[in-house]
């Protein structure tokens, strides 16, 4: 057999196994009950207008909060492992190993009931306040390594031709390696966000109150209600929705900046 | 500890200057001095500690031991308020090391605004000022990315000078340019030179040391082997290590 022949008949059983797998699905799938317990219309409808004024209003909201504060409380602790003083160094390190060995769900579920059991304080902001917390303090571990690595991807040289002008150490962390640094790691960064859209899923531990629900809890209860799937579905939806557009923009924003790299 | 200048004396003076990277001395006992209006280039082979030298002139190195003093202030001494004291001493860099996120205006204007706390209309009358004498006063706007190596160095050449210094250190200004590059950079750097300007210059260009350079400086193995007149080192060099150095170059 020629080579050339050998590949096409190589690729024709590759077709050929892909075709058979895809009708075996479509066959032995149950396509009434499939239709009956996820794309029930009636249920969908039902699900309309809370699971967007309620439920993608919040998750948007809870997914800003933690980023934004795991943003700061990033930064603080990546400066403080690159900090010359050596306590700080050792702090920040034992910070992000505690929490980045732990899951996140169970930080959420610490915050919500062992935190106001042990130091009697309850965070602000009831269930949700004291999930997003927690939220926040384990993305923070997590962009404080990002934001580290991104600090010492810029190149030294850098930090020398500012302070050989006369800048100081902070004027040049701000001015001049910063924003380089949040230039190089937009890609994990986007990466830290995507999961923090769906870690906000996990925040139903804690015990939502009807207002503060968020996409897979409102979703969780309309199941429950309806004796029905179809919400979950909608809420599969809704989340691409959210972060399909996000990672699109972020693409676009890396682009523009390449300008200045 | 006063960092006002003093402007009688030399305008850099290194003395007994050692420099060791862990077990490696790189600078065994420096004695060196630039005066006031003075052009000097320091040449040598690599790993002769030249670039050392010049980066602890304005501390981005640390001596191990030793004083520099710049216009009379001892910047090795704790209490000297260096970012002041380097506001004065312009540096360029072989590898240019614009801002890459700033355009060149902003680029000139960043540390004027910063550590002069000149306002943006003054930082941007200085940078133009400065930009047109490099010949680069249409490129304002332009990001880094967008120009040659050698006028990104010429804009780096210009963001030194507007933080007006009164002392320029070049190390190895040309050495990252193309061939066909260096030219317009030793031609603004002969310009400098030309108009009076205090210019500390280490590189492999033994033709601008020659026709620019007041006094020449030979480093190796990290002590100056000798220095003089450019036609004196360059031409009728006293020393074997001298003489070995330039018959490779020449």
């Amino acid at each position: 057999m020629k080579p050339s022949t050998r590949r096409r008949l190589f690729r024709g059983v590759l077709y050929a196994v892909f075709v058979i797998a895809l009708v075996a699905v479509v066959l032995a799938a149950d396509w009434e009950a499939i239709g009956e317990n996820f794309f029930d219309a009636e249920v969908a409808r039902e699900a309309f207008p809370t699971i967007i004024t309620v439920a993608v209003k919040n998750t948007i909201i809870y997914t800003v909060i933690a980023f934004a504060g795991g943003l700061l409380l990033g930064l603080l602790l990546a400066l403080m492992k690159l900090s010359p003083v050596a306590p700080y160094r050792w702090a920040a390190t034992a910070y992000i190993e505690l929490f980045r060995g732990l899951p996140a769900l169970l930080v959420i579920f610490g915050f919500a009931f062992a935190v106001p059991i042990a130091f009697d304080w309850r965070p602000p902001g009831g269930s949700a306040g004291a999930g997003l917390l927690a939220l926040i303090i384990v993305s923070g571990a997590y962009i404080a390594e990002t934001i580290r690595a991104g600090i010492q991807a810029v190149p030294s040289g850098q930090a020398e031709a500012a302070r050989s002008l006369g800048m100081g150490p902070a004027w040049t962390m701000i001015s001049v390696t910063l924003p380089q640094a949040f230039r190089i790691i937009t890609p994990p960064l986007t990466n830290e966000l995507v999961i923090l859209i769906k870690d906000t899923s996990l925040l139903f531990i804690a015990g939502m109150a009807l207002q503060d629900r968020e996409l897979t809890t409102f979703a969780r209860d309309s199941v429950s209600q309806t004796a029905n799937a179809t919400p979950l579905v909608l809420a599969a939806l809704m989340y691409l929705i959210i972060t399909l557009p996000l990672t699109q923009l972020v693409a676009k924003l890396e682009r523009h900046n390449q300008r200045g790299r | 500890m006063s960092v006002d200048k003093n402007t009688s004396g030399p305008a850099i003076e290194v003395r007994n200057l050692h420099k060791s990277f862990g077990s490696n001395e790189v600078l065994k006992g420096i004695d060196f001095h630039v005066d006031q209006g003075e052009v000097v280039c320091v040449i040598g082979p690599s790993g002769s500690g030249k670039s050392t030298l010049l980066r602890c002139v304005n501390r981005l190195e640390e001596p191990t031991s030793g004083t520099v003093l710049v216009e009379g202030v001892d910047i090795t001494h704790p209490d000297t308020d260096l970012d002041k004291v380097r506001t004065r001493i312009g540096m360029v860099f072989q590898q240019f090391n614009l801002f890459p996120h700033l355009n060149v205006l902003r680029n000139l204007t960043l540390a004027q605004r910063r550590a002069k706390k000149r306002d943006q209309a003054e930082a941007s009358k200085v940078a133009l000022k400065n930009l047109a004498k490099v010949g680069l006063e249409d490129r304002a706007t332009a990001f880094p990315a967008q120009l040659s190596g050698g006028q990104q160095q010429r804009v780096a050449i210009a963001r030194a000078l507007s933080m007006d210094p009164d002392m320029m250190l070049f190390d190895e200004p040309t050495s990252a340019l193309d061939p066909e590059l260096v030219g317009d950079v030793l031609a603004v750097m002969r310009q400098l030179a030309e108009e009076g300007m205090t210019m500390m210059v280490v590189t492999h260009e033994m033709g601008f040391a020659r026709e620019v350079g007041d006094r020449v400086v030979f480093m190796d193995g990290g002590v100056v082997v000798e220095q003089g007149r450019p036609e004196d080192v360059l031409g009728n060099p006293q020393h074997e290590r001298t003489r070995a150095f330039l018959s490779k170059v020449l």
